[in-house]
């Protein structure tokens, strides 16, 4: 309990991995929250990615966090893009009109 | 070591609350602050596990950049939640059981997988690249991702200047009516269409209509 350890860390990132999934499976707003959902997740998986790095003493881990980070913002910001001119076709952007492919 | 289990509790804590309120949040505005306080919490995790380049690029590529681009979109579109959606949200609510099954199944299956997990004695020898601690973390990771996974790197840097274009590519859009610059046209201009040059008799002046 007081030492902490690499389980902590993967502990943590489980939990927030967990949020982000219910987040995709439970969004009853608007679609940007579900892409909130997905940073969540790949910041659950940049914690994983780190704390192995710390632990194991291998340097690996965090260059290739810094790859997920460069892919998250990639995908943010086309997936922004996307939302932005759903709105402008559509007028909303909430999930229940979004239905168009029958889904 | 207690004090680093002190602050290990306090940030995942914060990082799990704003997690949660990300989600359930009825604010869509709300809900990028809480992101942004969780990405934070997270980052002083990292700088405080030993890995401060990483932390700082967080604050940096996250808060400074994702998140404002977040705020940006939120405060763009007209998100305000109207009257009907209450009556509404009891239809889609009917996801909730199933859903919240699903991710306590992968949470429990995650857990399963982390308690039961050691490593096997080969591990030490397939580590790459050391953790020299006389260097700084982001000395170390200087030398290493400009020499060993400077391809990676560069790709990367193509995947950013693609989505850069993609977005701008996707939300551009041509007005009527506005007048624009044609470099086509300027550059494509020559000489002999516009310049003319007249032989003018001695004395008689130049008439404009010519």
């Amino acid at each position: 309990m007081i030492s902490i350890g690499l389980g902590h860390y993967l502990t943590l990132s489980a939990i927030i991995f967990i949020i982000g999934v219910i987040g995709i499976f439970l969004n009853r707003k608007n679609i940007i929250v579900i892409l909130m959902s997905i940073e969540l997740i790949l910041l659950a998986v940049n914690i994983n990615l780190v704390s192995f790095s710390i632990f194991i003493q291998d340097l690996t881990g965090q260059i290739f966090a810094m790859f997920v980070l460069t892919v998250a913002a990639a995908e943010a910001a086309i997936g922004l893009a996307i939302i932005v001119i759903y709105y402008r076709n559509k007028g909303s952007i909430r999930v229940k009109d979004i239905s168009s492919l029958k889904g | 070591m207690i004090v680093h289990s002190i602050f290990f509790y306090f940030f995942s804590i914060i990082a799990i609350f704003s997690a949660v309120m990300v989600v359930a949040a009825r604010n869509t505005v709300h809900s990028v602050f809480f992101l942004i306080l969780d990405f934070i919490s997270i980052s002083c995790l990292f700088i405080m596990i030993g890995a401060e380049f990483l932390g700082m690029i967080m604050l940096i590529v996250y808060v400074g950049a994702v998140a404002v681009l977040f705020l940006f979109v939120v405060m763009m579109l007209n998100l305000a939640e109207k009257k009907e959606e209450k009556e509404e949200s009891k239809i889609i609510n009917s996801h909730i059981p199933v859903g919240l099954l699903v991710s306590v199944i992968i949470f429990l299956e995650i857990l399963f997988v982390i308690g039961g997990w050691k490593y096997k004695a080969e591990v030490i020898d397939t580590l790459s690249i050391d953790i020299n601690n006389n260097f700084t973390n982001t000395h170390a990771i200087g030398s290493v991702i400009y020499t060993e996974y400077i391809h990676l790197f560069q790709l990367s840097g193509m995947i950013l200047l693609v989505a850069m274009v993609g977005a701008i590519a996707l939300t551009f859009r041509t007005r009527e009516g506005i007048k624009r610059q044609s470099y086509f046209k300027q550059i494509s201009r020559e000489r002999s269409q516009s310049v003319e040059l007249v032989d003018v008799e001695s004395g008689k002046g130049v008439n404009l209509n010519d």
